[in-house]
């Protein structure tokens, strides 16, 4: 017969303080935890949503990113005209040949400079992409040095507002509108017409990238292939969404670094929680000998204390996940290894997070637990008794 | 018996409480030493006195794009630089895409390059050999010895940026602390089979006459490049270096807020188990206050006694940092950690002053409650 749960949770509210102290332990190291993992899931987030499963990016072939690649503009009526190209609002095909470039802005709060991507494009490329809304002013005019900033480098970089002038090229860009690109990677990108930009970096009659919208994804797929097929154009195919799950390699650096600093907490914390839970078997020895005399079987005393100690990592699990939340959607930046540029996003908290730092916990607290409910279940009835 | 070495035995009477609290006050204060002393190789330590000479002229957006090769000349030309090499990024594979096997291999022109490298050492009839052959390359000792080269071995080399496999022949190799674990080939040889890396090169490494030259000369360069068709960055070595880091996002933030969350971290381990040991031996401080210790005297040493585990725990841990540190300095395997980091003195002893001081804090709570415990309510308390 199981002892009930109840009896662990009482003897928990019993030893209050030593509840809360040893949970708040581990509280802290989840918190570490949670922080590393939602930087991670940021950065996914920035580059997953940022692809859209019918636009297919052309590269030159070879080339890994927009920034390295640049190919002749005479291939583009042949891209046009490609079969499975869905149409834009004039009935036209849905393409966008682009012009990609990185600039150094100097951060607001004055801790230096970044590099931020600069995309021309052309008209259908904001239909390309109806992720992003614009929430202030209005897109950029073709023919016209205008720029759309996105939300978040309206707030981090000076000059960015409506209105505000912006120094790259060959002269000065005149703010229109701010987009925001919930968090995508457009999220750090400023947005203009692509003849204005390639003639300001001298690359008319070029582009860095077209992009091509499918009638659906099974046809984005096929269009990928006969990009890449095609020897005339000697041209390269990609899914929108498997260029930016590549990138979200930047984030490797962040993962290592939290990977071994939340082995190091935790085997601490496990330490803690073992000692605590040594501490509630010695207190205990002779309610467990009571226990034990009233019939309850060995398994049943060890599954009990392992029990309570997962208890206890699962409040500090809760209570680590609660003082993180207020930190979900801070916004951070790090240095895209693709682009070269700093790309922005912001914590996420999601369900998996939470998921993965309540396994976590419970891990911490089976290791804590196990060896002092082993000691707790082989103790001697008759010494106990008498102890 | 003293006051310390009833302390002491105190301490260690519940072995397992204290090995288990030592144990976890030591990661925590390995972690702690790991930040600090990456702190310190990031932020403080100014790298070897050669390196305060040189400095680093890029592209001002970045390292991915090429200089031309007649801005050396225009470097060269600006008053206070004693010497420029152009360096180019080769790649960091050898023979697969294992992290073990990588090492960073950078062109040059071996001529000039020992005058802002003079801290590498090498033998002067190896460096002429390098000189002049136009397939040869330098490398560090370390590697060298981990993949079992001598002088006069061909190695293929393959690189992720140039659609070439050069084949090199190791005819120096080189000597520094800390070891810097490079491999360096003739930057002529590259253009010979690289057609579009004609007249170009990744950056440039200049060596400045004094170290009171670095930030005027820096200035000088991108002042004078300010018009011209690519814009540059010049910057100190370890600046230079400190900007990879910074890329990664706000480092320092994050640095501090581990600490502090470790910090409070084992201030909650040491006071839990201070308060479970003082709890036990509720009985023995009335007896001890009976024989006539003073309040002081039981509070101290409970105080003592909580400094000792802690202190004890902090040093398991720098050593345990020390050992981690040095392994991962000198593992095969390149994690991008400086191969110049190490624990320093100041640093074991920053740690082990926050042990003690985490020691004392987490303490004095339960040390205050059992000095005012009521002798007869002691007595009779079964614990």
């Amino acid at each position: 017969m199981a002892i009930p749960i109840s009896y662990n949770v009482r003897n928990l509210r019993l030893r209050k303080g030593l509840t809360v102290m040893t949970a708040l332990g581990i509280a802290l190291t989840v918190t570490t935890a949670i922080f590393l993992m939602a930087l991670l899931a940021g950065l996914q987030r920035a580059f997953v949503s940022s692809g859209n499963p019918q636009n297919v990016l052309v590269l030159r072939k070879g080339s890994e990113a927009e920034l390295s690649g640049g190919f002749d503009a005479a291939l583009f009526p042949t891209l046009k005209v490609l079969p499975g190209i869905a149409k834009d609002s004039h009935g036209e095909p849905m393409v966008s040949g682009e012009w990609v470039v990185v600039i150094v802005l100097p951060r607001k709060d004055g801790t230096g400079e970044v590099n931020v991507t600069v995309r021309g494009m052309m008209p259908d490329g904001l239909e390309l992409r109806p992720s992003a809304k614009l929430i202030e002013g209005r897109w950029f005019q073709t023919g016209q040095r205008e720029v759309v900033v996105s939300k978040s480098i309206r707030s981090r970089f000076s000059h960015a507002n409506i209105g505000d002038t912006m120094e790259f090229g060959k002269g000065s860009w005149k703010v229109v509108g701010v987009f925001d690109a919930g968090g995508s990677a457009y999220e750090s990108e400023i947005w203009a017409d692509v003849n204005q930009m390639a003639s300001d970096f001298d690359r008319q009659g070029g582009y860095s990238s077209a992009y091509l919208r499918a009638t659906d994804p099974i046809a984005a797929d096929a269009l990928k292939n006969r990009v890449s097929d095609d020897q005339r154009l000697k041209l390269e195919g990609v899914l929108e969404t498997d260029y930016y799950a590549k990138q979200t390699s930047s984030g490797a650096p962040i993962k290592y670094i939290g990977i071994v600093v939340a082995i190091i907490m935790a085997i601490g914390s496990s330490f803690a929680a073992m000692n605590t839970m040594y501490a509630a078997v010695a207190y205990r020895g002779r309610e467990i000998a009571t226990l034990r005399v009233l019939g309850f079987s060995r398994p049943a005393i060890l599954t009990s204390f392992v029990f309570e100690s997962l208890l206890l990592a699962m409040l500090g699990a809760l209570a680590g996940i609660l003082l993180m939340l207020p930190f979900n959607g801070m916004q951070t930046g790090t240095s895209n290894a693709v682009t070269f540029s700093e790309v922005v996003f912001s914590l996420q908290i999601t369900w998996q997070v939470a998921m993965y730092a309540i396994i976590f916990a419970l891990a911490m607290g089976l290791f804590g637990g196990l060896f002092p409910a082993w000691h707790a279940a082989r103790q001697n009835i008759l010494t106990a008794l008498r102890g | 018996m003293t006051l310390g070495s009833f302390v002491v035995r105190n301490t260690f009477r519940n072995k397992r409480r204290s090995l288990l609290t030592m144990l976890s006050i030591s990661f925590s204060l390995l972690l702690l030493t790991l930040m600090m002393s990456i702190w310190r190789t990031f932020y403080i330590d100014q790298g070897p006195p050669d390196s305060t000479k040189r400095i680093i002229t890029r592209d001002r957006v970045s390292l991915a794009f090429f200089l031309p090769a007649y801005y050396r000349d225009k470097i060269r030309s600006v008053p206070g630089v004693a010497a420029v090499v152009p360096m180019t990024y080769f790649g960091n594979v050898y023979k697969d895409d294992r992290a073990t096997n990588s090492f960073a291999q950078v062109v040059t022109d071996p001529d000039e390059y020992p005058k802002v490298a003079a801290d590498k050492i090498v033998p002067p009839d190896q460096l002429l050999a390098w000189q002049h052959d136009r397939t040869g390359a330098m490398v560090d000792i370390e590697l060298a010895r981990k993949f079992g080269w001598k002088i006069g071995d061909h190695l293929t080399l393959q690189s992720p940026y140039f659609p070439v496999h050069p084949e090199v022949t190791i005819r120096a190799i080189y000597t520094i602390d800390p070891p810097v674990r490079s491999l360096i080939f003739n930057a002529k040889y590259l253009e010979e089979s690289v057609d579009w890396f004609k007249g170009q090169a990744g950056w440039y490494l200049i060596q400045v006459a004094s170290p009171n030259d670095v930030a005027p000369v820096s200035k000088a360069i991108d002042e004078m490049f300010r018009n011209a068709p690519q814009r540059t960055k010049t910057e100190s070595q370890q600046a230079f270096q400190l900007s990879f880091v910074s890329s990664l996002g706000n480092v320092k933030a994050f640095i501090l807020g581990i600490c502090g969350a470790v910090v409070f971290a084992i201030l909650l381990v040491s006071g839990n188990t201070m308060a479970m040991s003082i709890r036990a031996r509720t009985r023995e401080v009335a007896v001890l206050k009976t024989l006539g210790f003073t309040r002081q005297r039981v509070l101290s040493m409970f105080v003592g006694e909580s400094i000792a585990l802690s202190v004890a725990g902090g040093m398991l841990g720098v050593v345990g940092a020390t050992l981690l540190i040095r392994w991962l300095t000198h593992s095969p395997v390149a994690i991008g950690i400086p191969g110049g980091m190490k624990v320093t003195l100041p640093t074991m002893l920053a740690s082990l002053l926050v042990a003690a001081t985490v020691g004392f804090i987490s303490g004095c709570l339960p040390a205050y409650t059992a000095s005012r415990t009521n002798i007869v309510e002691g007595l009779r308390h079964i614990g």
